[in-house]
């Protein structure tokens, strides 16, 4: 891989962050039009019947489409500053899951609690 | 007393002596940076995650989102990310000029991307679904919004690294601060990939 030898060429000259390539720029841009496409392209003309399968794969794909931008154009490898970008990431993540999954699921309870509100309450709403 | 005593005796150290390349540093602080601006975005995706679908009996994102827009949008953004990549080439082979011109057509679709999101605001707040109609509208204008207000000042920033590039040329400092904006451009098509799937594409769908 052309992008390897790149950086492992500026190690010696003292630069540490991969800059990448033309070929890695272009790679990570084509795979960026498409996985951008299929999503887009799967709402909009309702493909699939089944609604939680379309929403399923247009996560996954968002998924798929930060890691292709991650490795080529933000040059993410587990080798960056010693290691420490990648553990930085991975920190950031459990916190972000912790976030995102804590919210929905504590905020999903509470409203499965609220007590139903009856035309009663609702006539004396401010 | 005491302590001033051992700190003449002994002079504290901050930072490792057998660093090779500490002018590296940045990089890694930059990229903790973007990394705490990434919790900003969790919060903000998780609250739009639970008021997203709170309309108030107001108008819901299929009524509302002009998907072939956002589409639009989309491709200024990843346009703006690739022509970016080719600046940071440029500016390993030393070409001033050409970094500059890559430099200000990634000025211009970040521009665009920001004319098409101020339309799309400004249509959204005719219609009478501004922020304040629903919760589901202020959480979609802050997570929006926040993300709009990160292009801009990367704008700004782009078009103020310009400057220095043509004044000064590539130097050592100049090139770091490319990088780091490098970081900051990518950074901002990463979160609107998420923007993008979470808020339009699986709001339209229900």
């Amino acid at each position: 891989m052309s992008h390897e030898t790149a950086s492992e060429a500026h190690h010696a000259h003292g630069h540490e962050a991969g800059h990448g390539s033309f070929k890695g720029y272009m790679t990570g841009f084509i795979l960026s039009v498409i996985l951008t496409a299929i999503p887009f392209w799967l709402v909009m003309a309702g493909v699939l019947e089944s609604r939680l399968l379309t929403a399923v794969l247009v996560m996954g794909i968002g998924v798929v489409q930060i890691l292709v931008h991650m490795i080529y154009f933000l040059h993410m490898n587990p080798r960056s500053e010693g290691g420490w970008t990648l553990m930085a990431l991975i920190f950031t993540l459990i916190i972000v899951g912790i976030a995102l999954a804590g919210s929905l699921w504590v905020m999903h309870h509470l409203n499965a609690n609220m007590m139903p509100m009856t035309q009663e309450m609702m006539k004396n709403m401010p | 007393m005491s302590a001033t005593q051992a700190q003449e005796t002994e002079k504290p150290q901050f930072y490792l002596t057998e660093e090779h390349h500490p002018e590296n540093s940045t990089m890694l602080g930059f990229w903790i940076y973007l990394m705490s601006d990434c919790l900003i975005f969790a919060v903000l995706f998780a609250t739009h995650g639970v008021l997203g679908r709170s309309y108030a009996a107001g108008p819901s994102p299929a009524d509302l989102f002009d998907l072939p827009l956002v589409a639009f949008n989309t491709a200024m953004l990843l346009l703006s990310s690739i022509t970016y990549g080719f600046a940071m080439l440029q500016m390993e082979r030393g070409a001033k000029m050409e970094t500059l011109v890559w430099l200000a057509i990634t000025g211009l679709f970040g521009a665009t991307f920001l004319a098409v999101e101020l339309y799309e605001f400004h249509h959204l707040i005719l219609e009478g679904a501004g922020p304040t109609r629903s919760a589901f509208l202020s959480s979609f204008f802050t997570l929006v919004g926040t993300h709009g207000l990160h292009v801009t000042f990367g704008t700004i920033w782009l078009v103020t690294l310009m400057v220095q590039v043509s004044r000064y040329g590539l130097t050592p400092e100049n090139r770091r601060r490319l990088m780091c904006l490098s970081m900051f451009w990518h950074f901002l098509d990463v979160i609107w990939i998420g923007v993008f799937s979470f808020v339009y594409l699986l709001g339209v769908l229900g």
